[in-house]
This record gives C-alpha cells, structure tokens and sequence, in this order.
C-alpha cells in the first residue's frame, strides 16, 4: 500500500482550521448568545449590588417611625413603609444581603456534601454504594420541614462553634445539611454513566490514580448538570429560608430577610399589597435569574455546543 | 526471521469468568466463561492479531493482560530487565511502574477521548501522571508525539470533538505512545473507522512499530484487516484460542475448521475467483452455558461422536503451528492466497 504524508491525510483539519479560542472565551462567547442568561445575569448583578450598597440608605431597617406607617410607595420611599413606619426598600436590600446569603451558602454546603458523596458511591459500586445510597434514602426519609424546626431549635440553644446562636449561618447550615442528597444523587448518576468510558479505562491504564480519575477525567464532563441543579438550588434554599422565618423559626425580626418580610406582610395583604410585593418579586426575580445563568451556562460549558457555535461563526 | 527471539508476553491458561449475580442478595447463579483458558506468547518486536467473532472474549483477553480486569486465574508473564514477571502476582505499585511498558488503543475514537479536555491535555496526561515531564519539555514531548502520528502540533488547544473519526484515533495513538512503551494492545483499532482511513491508521501503526520498536497485539473481528498488518495471527472461538500460527501458514493451511470458515468470508480482489463461502450454521452459543467437549463442535461441518465428548488439546501440530481440534490431522482444510 502506497504511503501518503502526514500532511495529506489531514483534508479535514484544513477545512476547519479553527481560530485558536480559548476555553474561557468560547465559553464567554456562548453565554452571550444566550440572552435570557444574560438578563439573568445582569438582573442578579443588579440586586446584589444593591444590597450591598444598602448601607448608603437614609433610613435606618430596624428603627420604627410610626408616624409614616403604612405609606404607599412615593418618591420618599419607593416601596412604601411597613407598619412600624419603616422604609420598605431599605428593609428588603437588608433582608436581601441575608436571604442570598443563605441561598448560596446552601448549595456550597450541599456541594461539599453532595459532590464527594456522589462521586464516591457512583465510581467505586459494590458495597461502598449500597452503603451510602442507604444513607441517602434515610436522609431523605426524614421529614424535613420537622427536622428544620427541630434542628433550628436545637441550634439557637446550644453553643457551636462557628455558628452563633440563631444566625444566618445556623439558617443556612440546617437547610444546607438537609438537602445535598438530591446533588449527590445526580453526581452518582452521572459518575455511573460515565465510569464506563474508555478514556476512564484510558486514564487508569496509563496509571492515574482513582482520585485523579474522579476529580479529572469523570467531574468535569458532569459541570452540566450539577451547575444547573446548584443554581435551582439557590432558588429552593431562598424559598426554604422563606418558609422557616415564616413559620418562625427563621431570621427572627426585627432583622428583615424577604421570607420574614413576606411573613409579616399577610395581616396587610389587603389593603397594603406592596408590603408583599416587592419582597416576593425579589425572591421571584432572583430565583428566575438564577436558574436563566444556569441555563446558560450549561450550554455555555457544552463542548458539542461550543464546536458548532465556532462553525457558524 | 531470526531463530533466537525473545518474548516479551507469554499469557499461560489465563481465565475470566465473570459472576452472573441475581436477586436481593447478588448470589452467584453462575459464570460468563469470557475467557476460558487461552495461552499464547508474544516476541519482542511482532505483531500478533487475535481474531474473532464479537464477543469471543478478545476484548476481555486483552483487557486482562493490562490488569484492567482482574483475572480468575492463569498467568501474564511480561519481560522486565531480562527476566518474566508475573503482572498477576505484582504488588500494586510495582505494576504502576509496569504498566508504562503497555498501553492501549481503543476501538471507539468518541469514547476513548475525554470531551473535556484539549489534545494537550490528553497527551499530555500520562506524562504528568508519571511525572515524566512539565512545562516547555512537556510541550515539546506533546508536539513531538502529535507529529509521530501526523496530526498538527498547532491543534493541541483544540478539544475532540473538533477531529474526524480518523484523527481521533490519532490522538488516541499519540497518547498510548507517550511513554514510550514496549506493548501495545491494541483493541480493535481501525474497525470503527471508515475503509479508506483504515489502512492509513494501519500504515500509521506499521511505521511507529518500526520507528518506537513497538509489539502489538492486534485484537480485530476479521482477517482481513488482521492480515496486513500481523506476523502471526491467533483465531479465537467463545473463550479459547482454537488456532495459532504465522499470518502465511494461517492463511494458506488452516487447520481448524473455524479458521476456514472465516477464511471463506474474507472478500478476494479477483473476479474470476469462484468464492467457496463456508456458512456457519446457527448462533455462537452463550458462554455462559458453552457445549461441552469442542465448543465449536455443534457448528461444525466434520463434527463427530469425540468432539461432544472431549476437550481438544492445545497442540503444536507442526512447528510454530498450534491447533485445538481432535481432526486436524484427517481433515484437508482449504486455505487462501496470502498476501
């Protein structure tokens, strides 16, 4: 058989001669194309920002003046006062600061939980799974919402280190340390898919270790959906928070968080709508950006994607 | 061919059954014989080409060799400073510092390819888990192997799925030859891809064996693709090797009725040639449940009472030529034109 040159073999690579891109940029470059990730985007960016910069408003979140209580949103106070005669914006960029606080404080602890767990059961099967997959059903067993009241009872009498009594970081951790399983559920999945791959097989005949394998070879190409879970689980963690002050047992007032708000806006649905309002359409905004980037981003990091974005450039 | 070579294989009854497990409580109701007892050897610098139908166990065979498998029994005996060791019995790390001296090459260029990481990655990856070389010299070494198998150094940002099927296997190739081993397996390395690209991979394969002083074992499910490129070739039927000899003598003087069935199906480039096609009859059998005595025997046109009854040995039925069939010696089996 004739011998053809490297050179000549290669009619393909000439056709597509790619510009070199870095990850990063197509990455950047993909995400833009997705415009409700960059509303998202852009939406969330905006709300963090000024929550952040709550500071730098004229009224104080927790003293009352009852002399302007229950005003409707005006110039003075463009989302109106609460009964005590609070300004309404001030008091839902504060609770904002504790509410996204606790939403991304949530899904780190889910992550470090959920991630390692998953990653384990799913790459070495056998017992090792069996065992953790129990762990997994039990926990999810427990009715939660009993075991959030319990737990942050528990935390507010006890002194543990790190976690100051009745603090935001309690908050986070008892919703945080309840809900990894369905992130270690999904890792699982993808890592007993994907450990069957021949580049996994490649990996380990060239001699990498197993946490090299799990950490680089198989985590990686599961970004996808574990960014898309994390990101509703920002959303999740915000409402749970929600549902604990409002049941009580969250941030307690006079601190304002958009649950407690929501919470304490009910006796004045009525006749005072925008004390609901504006902190559910916070919740409502940042949960809907959230979840959008996710979107994005999922896309963003698919290398299929990636390739046919660079062709129709 | 020189008279005194050396082996750098030699696998001796090596076995893998996998357990069928069932129910609750995972209990053993039984075992896929995937490999069932296969010797051979291998010299340093051939190509041996391991034959047969899908699911024949040359996957697993080898699979074993490289200890991704753990294997039920037997022995895989690979040169090391002069002297056979045997890869089963290794402590771990020694066969960590072993497995540098045997890679593989896979049949699927998707699957073997991680999408997330460039082609320097890739390439790069036994050099740094071996922690051979870094920086510039890691880049060097990467272009150097990126070129051995004709593919652009300038690509190795770009990731997989950028390549054609034949290009990945390039990369494929160029990552198996990163530390400079002495074995290759390779699995099935061209059956994935299109006609014209096979023989460019095969010629590929040729040239680095002469340029790296590579052996191959060159698993493929048919002899065409085996011929071209194997010294000896070894046919393989549900488990065990039924036929092992010099790509020539295979193809000119089979002596298991198997071989001269698969000989039958190899195309011929000559018109006038009547073609002579041997049909087996029914399905290979499960091996989970193989027919006893020959395992071919219920397939087999000479079959008679012994073959049911007893196992066929493994013998050398003349030099370099072994054979696993009771009738080898009365049976006058045609072969075809080699070469």
């Amino acid at each position: 058989m004739e011998h053809t040159a490297p050179e000549k073999l290669l009619p393909d690579a000439e056709k597509t001669a790619l510009p070199q891109v870095s990850m990063g940029k197509m990455v950047w470059r993909r995400f833009r194309r997705h415009r409700g990730a960059v509303a998202g985007a852009v939406i969330l960016t905006i709300i963090i920002l000024s929550c952040l910069l709550a500071s730098f408003s004229p009224y104080d979140p927790e003293k009352s003046n009852l002399a302007s209580a229950l005003q409707p949103p005006s110039l003075q106070h463009p989302f109106g006062t609460d009964a005590l005669g609070r300004d309404l914006l001030t008091r839902v960029l504060y609770g904002g600061r504790i509410s996204l606080f606790v939403g991304f404080m949530v899904v780190i602890i889910t992550m470090v939980i959920g991630i390692p767990v998953g990653a384990i059961a799913g790459y070495y099967g056998g017992w090792v799974d069996d065992l953790l997959m129990r762990v997994i059903d039990s926990a999810l067993a427990l009715p939660s919402l009993m075991i959030l009241i319990l737990l942050s009872a528990i935390l507010r009498e006890v002194e543990i280190p790190f976690l100051q009594r009745n603090n935001v970081m309690t908050i986070a951790f008892v919703i945080g340390i309840l809900s990894w399983m369905t992130i270690a559920r999904l890792v699982r999945a993808i890592f007993l898919t994907l450990r069957e791959m021949e580049y996994v097989t490649a990996a380990r005949a060239l001699g990498a270790s197993n946490f090299r394998i799990i950490l680089s070879e198989i985590l990686p190409n599961g970004f996808g959906p574990i960014i898309v879970e994390a990101t509703l689980e920002i959303g999740w963690a915000i409402m749970e928070e929600s549902g604990l002050s409002f049941l009580g047992f969250g941030i307690q007032p006079p601190t304002p968080s958009w649950g407690n708000l929501l919470n304490n806006a009910q006796e004045h649905l009525v006749k005072h709508p925008w004390l609901a309002i504006f902190p559910g359409l916070m919740i409502f905004l940042t949960i809907i950006s959230v979840n959008y980037i996710g979107d994005g981003l999922r896309d963003a990091l698919d290398p299929y994607k990636i390739l046919k974005q660079i062709d129709e450039v | 061919m020189e008279t005194q070579r050396t082996k750098l294989l030699e696998v001796k009854d090596l076995k893998m059954h996998f357990p069928i497990q069932q129910g609750f409580l995972r209990k053993v109701v039984g075992y896929v014989r995937a490999v069932d007892g296969i010797s051979f050897f291998i010299y340093e610098g051939e190509t041996l080409g391991l034959v047969g139908e899908s699911g024949c166990g040359k996957t697993t065979a080898g699979r074993c060799i490289l200890r991704a498998y753990v294997p039920t029994a037997g022995e895989v005996l690979f040169r090391k400073n002069g002297e056979m060791v045997d890869l089963l019995k290794l402590p771990p790390k020694e066969m960590k510092a072993l497995r540098r001296e045997m890679q593989i090459i896979f049949q699927d260029p998707f699957s073997s390819l991680n999408p997330r990481m460039t082609v320097m990655d890739i390439i790069s990856e036994p050099l740094v888990v071996n922690g051979i070389a870094k920086g510039d010299d890691l880049k060097l070494q990467v272009r150097n192997l990126l070129e051995a198998v004709g593919l652009r150094a300038q690509h190795m940002n770009r990731y997989p799925y950028a390549f054609s099927g034949g290009q990945r296997q390039r990369i494929g190739i160029a990552r198996a030859l990163a530390l400079r081993p002495k074995l290759i397996v390779c699995d099935e390395p061209v059956s994935a891809l299109d006609v014209s690209i096979q023989a460019q991979t095969i010629n590929l394969l040729e040239d680095l064996q002469k340029d790296f002083g590579l052996t191959y074992l060159f698993i493929a499910h048919d002899l065409s693709v085996v011929e071209h490129i194997s010294d000896r070739v070894a046919v393989m039927y549900l488990g065990n090797i039924v036929e092992l000899a010099a790509s020539n003598e295979l193809y000119e003087n089979p002596r298991h009725p198997y071989t001269e069935a698969l000989l039958s199906a190899v195309p011929t480039t000559d018109p006038d040639q009547k073609s002579n096609r041997i049909v087996l009859e029914g399905d290979v059998p499960s091996p989970a449940d193989p027919p006893p005595g020959c395992k071919f025997h219920p397939r087999c046109r000479f079959a008679k009472d012994i073959c049911s009854q007893e196992v066929p040995a493994w013998s050398e039925t003349s030099p370099d030529h072994w054979v696993a069939c009771h009738l080898t010696d009365e049976l006058k089996l045609s072969g075809i034109a080699y070469g």
